[in-house]
């Protein structure tokens, strides 16, 4: 994954006085799923459109599997897929005919078309509706439907804008193991644009955040969590008779655990009652930093307390996400705010 | 050019406006009551106009015959060979619905170009067209020529039904079949297509700022303008009809849609579609 297939350089686009897209300088790698996490008005659609060639920036440059998406947008396009944000499905054609016609827009091969299309129905379980005007169908059927024409032309490179919006838990996940699948054993790169969060942490390999135009960060998922989150929640397991002064412990140890440690596993109460009631001997507590939890456990052994398991649970991409979003509202670098 | 692909939009624009009502149904009712319903009512004027108490398009055959007196020279030395009554049915059937037919390609191409570019981006489904490997020039090609031709076949489709029912209504006073006049073979070979190109060439450029398909297909409405000022010119006898007006007719419309096509082309950009969405 070293091959640069997205390469931009201080790429920006305004629309009046706005800046939709500021100064944007990444590259994305031929394989990767790359997620694009941004509220609305983040630059993300724009981001998209200046990548295909459908909008010019008004200063940097982008090289997309390298080519020039503006001077050679058509030869671009035809290597790409793109699902828009809204599905941009035409409603009085089945959805056959939707896939028929953009079957010849990008080029498929003449005796390919009608087996694509039925292939890529089957696929996407429409074989059924694909007769249907595209009217009578679902918002998670026509989201199937958007996809499916997307892939018709076995692009390179995909460009997915909430590309589960509106599908159903089931739908979600077949399209996830879909998009998982075509990165990692098709080789195709996606750009993925998502609000979901949970998605992202499960598909990308790399993310970029979004706020305002702006990219406030960029790296693996686990990597920005350690760079951005710097508090960590973990769980101790004890010796059973040493919960509570373990809890003790580590609630006067403010310099490495904030606030009181609590009993995990559906325990209600204090660390005394807990164990009284013959429930849990693990304490959740949350650390002040990655730095904390050797010595949290050094404080713990030293005063004869038997742990038994000590986990850290890594940051979610969501809470690095709020993390950014709140120091991007309140003005300040990130990694200030959340130390 | 890629053709393929520039078909391909244009099978899906036509397949999409004959699935809907408002553009398809005035296309329809229009031709059928101009052209289907009109030869009837003009052939019974002259036994109408006869009657006292019977009035034919609000004037009695005297008024006509006056009316007839005030028209070009050119048009009365055509009239001359015929009866009165053939006269009026030459002047309504042939001279006064001659621009009106004008009315067919005009109304249709522009009805079905508001449909496809603003009905287009209305709909919701233009982004997903930008994101093809068409160039601006070969979508911008492909959005004119469905509507084209569809108001082509419309115009022809009114034609053939003009055709015949002119003669079925007015050949027994005519003595025969008089329809179409050679006037009339270059109206809808030569004008016809001019017209059509004028209506959509209009609504091209009212398109790119209109919200939707009313209301672009309501701003574009001013085309029908152009046609009324034949038709007044025609009844108040300061123009007629004949080839050579015809010929000229055609040659002006088809400078002023190569101007609007150039000019559309100008703003049928896809960074500018786009911006608008």
């Amino acid at each position: 994954m070293t091959t640069a297939v997205i390469a931009t350089d201080q790429l920006t686009r305004r629309f009046g006085d706005k800046i939709a897209l500021d100064a944007l300088t990444l590259e994305v790698h031929a394989g990767e799923v790359f997620g694009f996490l941004g509220h609305n008005g983040a630059g993300k659609t724009t981001t998209v459109r200046l990548l295909n060639g459908v909008l010019e920036s008004h200063a940097g440059s982008a090289r997309v599997l390298g080519l020039d998406p503006i001077r050679d947008g058509p030869a671009l396009r035809a290597r790409t897929g793109v699902l828009t944000e809204s599905a941009s499905l035409d409603a009085r054609l089945s959805g056959r005919d939707n896939l028929l016609i953009y079957a010849d827009l990008f080029g498929v091969p003449k005796d390919r078309v009608a087996a694509r299309v039925t292939e890529l129905l089957d696929l996407f379980g429409l074989s059924d509706s694909a007769n249907l005007k595209v009217a009578a169908y679902s918002t998670g059927m026509r989201q199937r439907l958007a996809l499916a024409r997307t892939l018709l032309h076995e692009p390179e490179m995909l460009f997915l804008d909430e590309p589960t919006a509106g599908l159903d838990p089931l739908a979600a996940r077949q399209a996830h193991e879909l998009i998982a699948g075509l990165a990692r054993q098709k080789g195709r790169t996606v750009f993925l644009c998502t609000h979901n969060l949970v998605e992202a942490q499960r598909l990308c390999d790399r993310v970029a955040v979004m706020e305002h135009g702006r990219m406030v960060a960029l790296g693996a998922p686990a990597e920005l969590a350690r760079q951005y989150v710097r508090r960590l929640d973990v769980d101790v397991e004890v010796a059973p008779e040493h919960v509570e002064a373990a809890a003790d412990l580590l609630a006067r140890a403010s310099a490495l655990v904030a606030g009181r440690p609590r009993v995990a596993a559906g325990s209600t109460g204090s660390p005394a009652n807990a164990l009284a009631n013959g429930m849990s001997n693990t304490l959740s507590l949350t650390v002040t930093g990655r730095e904390a939890i050797p010595d949290a456990l050094a404080l713990l052994t030293q005063h004869g307390i038997r742990v038994y398991r000590l986990t850290p649970h890594e940051p979610s991409l969501e809470e690095v996400y709020f993390a950014l979003h709140a120091a991007a509202t309140d003005g300040r670098p990130a990694q200030e705010d959340c130390a | 050019m890629n053709w393929r692909a520039i078909f391909a939009i244009v099978r899906k624009d036509l397949k999409v406006v004959l699935q809907n009502k408002g553009v398809i149904l005035p296309i329809i009712i229009v031709p059928l009551v101009i052209f289907g319903v009109l030869p009837w009512i003009a052939a019974l004027a002259p036994t109408m106009v006869n009657a006292d108490s019977v009035r034919m398009g609000g004037m009695n055959l005297d008024e006509l015959t006056e009316l007839i007196a005030r028209m070009p020279e050119g048009l009365r030395a055509e009239m001359a060979p015929y009866t009165p009554d053939q006269q009026a049915i030459l002047f309504f059937l042939v001279y006064l619905l001659a621009p009106m037919f004008l009315i067919l390609p005009l109304m249709a191409s522009s009805v079905m170009a508001a449909d496809s570019f603003a009905g287009e981006r209305e709909r919701r489904t233009l982004e997903a067209l930008l994101y093809t490997p068409t160039t601006d020039r070969e979508l911008f090609v492909a959005k004119l020529l469905s509507p084209w031709l569809a108001a082509v076949a419309v115009a022809l489709a009114g034609f053939a039904l003009y055709v015949v029912m002119a003669n079925a209504a007015a050949g027994p006073v005519m003595g025969g079949l008089f329809f179409p006049t050679p006037m009339w073979v270059v109206l809808v070979i030569w004008v016809a297509p001019a017209a059509a190109g004028f209506g959509l060439a209009t609504m091209v450029l009212v398109s790119v700022r209109a919200q939707g398909f009313q209301d672009a297909y309501q701003l574009g409405s001013v085309v029908v303008l152009p046609l009324l000022l034949l038709v007044f010119g025609q009844i108040s006898g300061v123009m007629y009809f004949d080839i050579g007006a015809v010929l000229v007719l055609g040659l002006v419309l088809w400078v002023i849609d190569a101007a609007l096509i150039w000019a559309g082309s100008r703003i049928f950009r896809r960074g500018r579609l786009i911006a608008r969405l």
